[in-house]
């Protein structure tokens, strides 16, 4: 699985995750850099992606919608606020003509070269959970969808979200 | 699984509100392994006993915790099930992320390794 790590953090509302590829981290940026390659993997399978815009560079902005199956769009747009090739770059995420500093989301990529190819490592803060809501189109079709199940991957990273119920557990056997 | 989530958005946006301020986060660390009172927190933070209480209230409102009379004290503890919830929320974007990595590893594989 190209996903091998996954970090939550609810007290901070943090969602980290790192997938690690078989191909050169050139490849892999690129597939950032180009929104023909973006939109056919950033869109979940039932709403496909389209880039309507794609200016990857410091206060460029991308442009996307999605197609949901009912028909209807959901926009989406970015605001690269870092962009260094092929290391890095960060965008504030938000939602269609979202020209304001509150944008909802903000999401950082990195992009390093390992042993086996190269590893990208996508972290994202929410501002609140209106922020969540606003980034996540299709929230509930995407939970139907069968989706891969959370696994011993999860166990591995540790530092989940896990870790912060074993406490609460702790506290209320305390009772 | 993200099942219960649609709840009311009012809900969920006073659950994030009261999770995105730095003290309001310590205090639901801090409660999450003891039952601190409202007086010992304040004494913790540089800020007026009035000012934590109000921290404390838009925690309470938001679920994540109860407050518990304890002798001449009030006592602070996590609700648990709203803490969940807003784990659940993330999973919701765990799921998002594993498809959106497993069809970048796809769109790499077409173009040729």
């Amino acid at each position: 699985m190209p996903l091998t790590s996954v970090t939550k953090d609810a007290r901070t509302l943090t969602f980290t995750a790192v997938g690690d590829y078989p191909v050169p981290q050139q490849r892999l940026w690129d597939a950032f850099a180009d929104p023909r390659q973006l939109e056919r993997f950033w869109g979940p399978p039932f709403a496909p992606a389209t880039f309507t815009r794609h200016d990857f560079t410091v206060g460029g902005r991308a442009e996307y919608f999605l197609t949901l199956p009912e028909g209807k769009t959901w926009s989406g747009s970015w605001k690269f606020t870092a962009v260094n090739p092929i290391s890095s770059f960060a965008a504030q995420d938000g939602e269609d003509n979202a020209e304001d500093e509150n944008m909802p989301a903000s999401m950082t990529f990195t992009f390093e070269t390992t042993p086996t190819g190269s590893r990208l490592t996508i972290v994202t803060r929410f501002s609140s959970l209106e922020a969540m809501e606003q980034t996540a189109p299709g929230m509930e079709q995407g939970a139907r969808a069968a989706m891969p199940q959370l696994d011993a991957l999860l166990a591995e990273s540790g530092v989940s979200a896990a870790t912060a119920w074993d406490g609460i557990d702790a506290s209320a056997e305390r009772r | 699984m993200v099942v219960r989530i649609r709840e009311t958005d009012e809900a969920l946006n006073q659950l994030f509100r009261a999770l995105a301020d730095g003290t309001r986060r310590d205090i639901l660390a801090r409660s999450l392994t003891e039952t601190p009172s409202v007086s010992a927190l304040a004494a913790r933070y540089e800020m007026s006993f009035a000012a934590v209480q109000k921290h404390v209230a838009v925690l309470e409102r938001a679920g994540l915790i109860q407050k518990r009379a304890s002798g001449r004290e009030q006592r602070v503890s996590t609700n648990r099930a709203r803490l969940q919830r807003a784990g659940e929320l993330l999973d919701y974007f765990e799921s998002v992320w594993r498809q959106r990595m497993a069809q970048l590893d796809d769109v790499l594989g077409s173009k040729g390794r």
